[in-house]
C-alpha cells in the first residue's frame, strides 16, 4: 500500500470535469499567503528541504491532507516542519488563531530550535554522478516490489512492474534519503515506459505511461 | 505512514486554513523570520509574472521556427531560456514532448502536483484534484473525454507521471487555418490546458 498521497490508480474519486476557462492563481487570498509561507519555511526557516516537505505532506491525516485543499495541506505540512525544527511550539498556530477570533487563550512559549543536521551540497536537486548509468535506452527494467523507504517517490502502482528505459535523465539526489536527512545519495534517473496492461491488467485501456525512476528503484529484467 | 498529523484539529472542531494562515504569518513576522512585504512580492510574482503565457511564447516560437523546435525537443531547459525565463523551482530540467495527429502526451503528478512552474505558473485546480491524479494514469482516454477532449481510437496516448524533478511540457499541434498568423498572433491562441495535454489548441 502507498501512503495518503499515493493516488495513482485509486478508484472512487468520481468523474473529471472540463477545466474552467478563467481561474485565479489563488482562489482566496489566504492561499497565496500559505503558499509563500510554506516556500520560505521549507528551506530557510525550518532548515529542511523540498523532499522533507513532501514527507511532511504524506504524514498528514485525511482531513489535513484533503479537506483543507491544496494550499491548506501546504500550511499543515509547514506547521509540521516548524514544530519538528523547534521554531514553533505544537499548538502555537491554533492558539494564535483562536486569539485572532477573540478568544482568551494562552500561547505556548517558543521552544528551543532543533533544526536537522543538514546542509545541501548545491542548490536544487540535480547532481553530478561519476559512474556511467547502469541502464541504457531500450533496456528492460523492473521496479522493485516493495517500498524502498518510509518515504519514496516510487508509486505503489509501478512496484514490481516491468518496463523499458525510454530516456536517461540528469542525475538527481535521492528523495528517499534526502527527505530524512540521511544524505543526498545522488543517482541516475531514467524515464521508464510501461504498457497499460502491465500496470492494470489485460482489460486496461491501451496506452503507454512513462515515469521517472531513480536507479535504486530498478532491477534488470530480461 | 502511520502518523496522522492534523495540526488544525482542536478535538471539537477544526480551525479553517484561512484563519490559521493569518496566525502563522503573524507568528513568523513577530519573530523576524519573514517580512510582510517579502511575502507580498512573492505572491505577486506567482500571480502575475509566472504563468502559461511563458509556455505559450515557447510553443508559438516552435511553430514558426523549425530550428528552434528541434532545439526545444532536444534540450527543453536550454531552449526555453531563449524565449522566456527558465530554471528555478520546478524548472531545473524540462523535457518538451510533441503531440501529433497519432500521438498524444498528457502530464500528471500522481504523488503531489509537480508542474513546470517557469513556463506554466502554478498548477490549476483540476491538476491538483485527486480525481485527475488518481485516474489519468489508469484510464486517460476516459478522463480526457470527461474533460472535453475526445481522441480517436488510433491515437496513441502517452501519460507522463512526474515523480522526480524532471518536468514535462507538451508542444501541442498547430491548428489548421493558422498558417498565415505571425508568432505574436499565435501566442494568445495557446492556453495552459493544451500545454499539459488535456486540450488541443483551436484556430481563432
Amino acid at each position: 500500500m502507498g501512503g495518503i498521497a499515493d493516488l495513482g490508480g485509486q478508484e472512487g474519486w468520481g468523474a473529471a470535469a472540463p477545466p474552467p476557462a478563467d481561474e485565479p492563481v489563488f482562489a482566496e487570498p489566504w492561499e497565496g499567503r500559505a503558499f509563500a509561507l510554506t516556500a520560505f519555511t521549507m528551506g530557510r526557516i525550518s532548515g529542511r528541504n523540498l523532499d522533507a516537505f513532501r514527507h511532511s505532506l504524506e504524514r498528514l491525516g485525511r482531513a489535513a491532507y484533503f479537506d483543507d485543499g491544496y494550499y491548506g495541506r501546504w500550511l499543515n505540512a509547514a506547521e509540521l516542519m516548524l514544530t519538528e525544527s523547534g521554531i514553533l511550539a505544537e499548538g502555537a498556530v491554533n492558539a494564535r488563531a483562536r486569539r485572532l477570533r477573540g478568544e482568551q487563550v494562552e500561547e505556548p512559549p517558543a521552544p528551543e530550535p532543533c533544526k536537522p543536521d543538514y546542509a545541501p551540497t548545491a542548490a536544487g536537486s540535480l547532481r553530478e554522478v561519476d559512474d556511467a548509468p547502469r541502464f541504457d535506452v531500450g533496456d528492460r527494467v523492473r521496479a522493485v516490489a516493495a517500498a524502498p523507504s518510509e518515504f519514496t517517490r516510487l508509486p505503489n502502482y509501478t512496484r514490481g512492474r516491468t518496463g523499458t528505459v525510454e530516456m536517461v535523465q540528469p542525475a538527481h539526489l535521492l528523495p528517499d534519503t534526502h527527505a530524512l536527512f540521511r544524505g543526498e545519495n545522488p543517482q541516475h534517473v531514467y524515464s521508464v515506459r510501461f504498457d497499460s496492461r502491465e500496470l492494470w491488467g489485460p482489460e486496461a485501456e491501451p496506452f503507454q505511461l512513462t515515469i521517472e525512476m531513480y536507479d535504486s528503484y530498478l532491477e534488470p529484467a530480461s | 505512514m502511520t502518523t496522522q498529523y492534523d495540526p488544525a484539529d482542536l478535538g471539537t472542531e477544526r480551525l479553517s486554513p484561512a484563519l490559521r494562515t493569518e496566525a502563522l504569518e503573524q507568528l513568523l513576522t513577530e519573530r523576524g523570520l519573514v517580512r510582510t512585504d517579502v511575502i507580498d512580492g512573492f505572491v505577486a510574482k506567482y500571480e502575475s509574472d509566472l504563468g502559461p503565457l511563458n509556455g505559450a511564447r515557447v510553443v508559438a516560437r516552435a511553430w514558426v521556427d523549425p530550428e528552434y523546435k528541434a532545439r526545444l525537443l532536444k534540450n527543453g531547459t536550454e531552449a526555453i531560456k531563449e524565449v522566456a525565463w527558465g530554471g528555478g523551482a520546478n524548472g531545473e530540467h524540462i523535457v518538451v514532448v510533441e503531440n501529433t495527429p497519432t500521438r498524444h502526451n498528457v502530464v500528471v503528478c500522481t504523488l503531489c502536483s509537480c508542474y513546470p512552474w517557469p513556463v506554466l505558473g502554478l498548477p490549476p485546480s483540476w491538476y491538483k484534484d485527486p480525481v485527475y491524479r488518481a485516474r489519468v494514469v489508469r484510464e486517460p482516454r476516459t478522463v480526457l473525454a470527461e474533460m472535453g477532449l475526445e481522441l480517436d481510437d488510433d491515437v496513441e496516448i502517452v501519460v507522463r507521471d512526474s515523480s522526480s524533478e524532471v518536468r514535462w511540457l507538451v508542444l501541442p499541434e498547430r491548428p489548421a487555418g493558422t498558417e498565415d498568423l505571425t508568432e505574436e498572433e499565435l501566442v494568445p491562441l495557446i492556453g495552459r490546458d493544451a500545454l499539459v495535454g488535456v486540450a488541443k489548441v483551436a484556430a481563432p
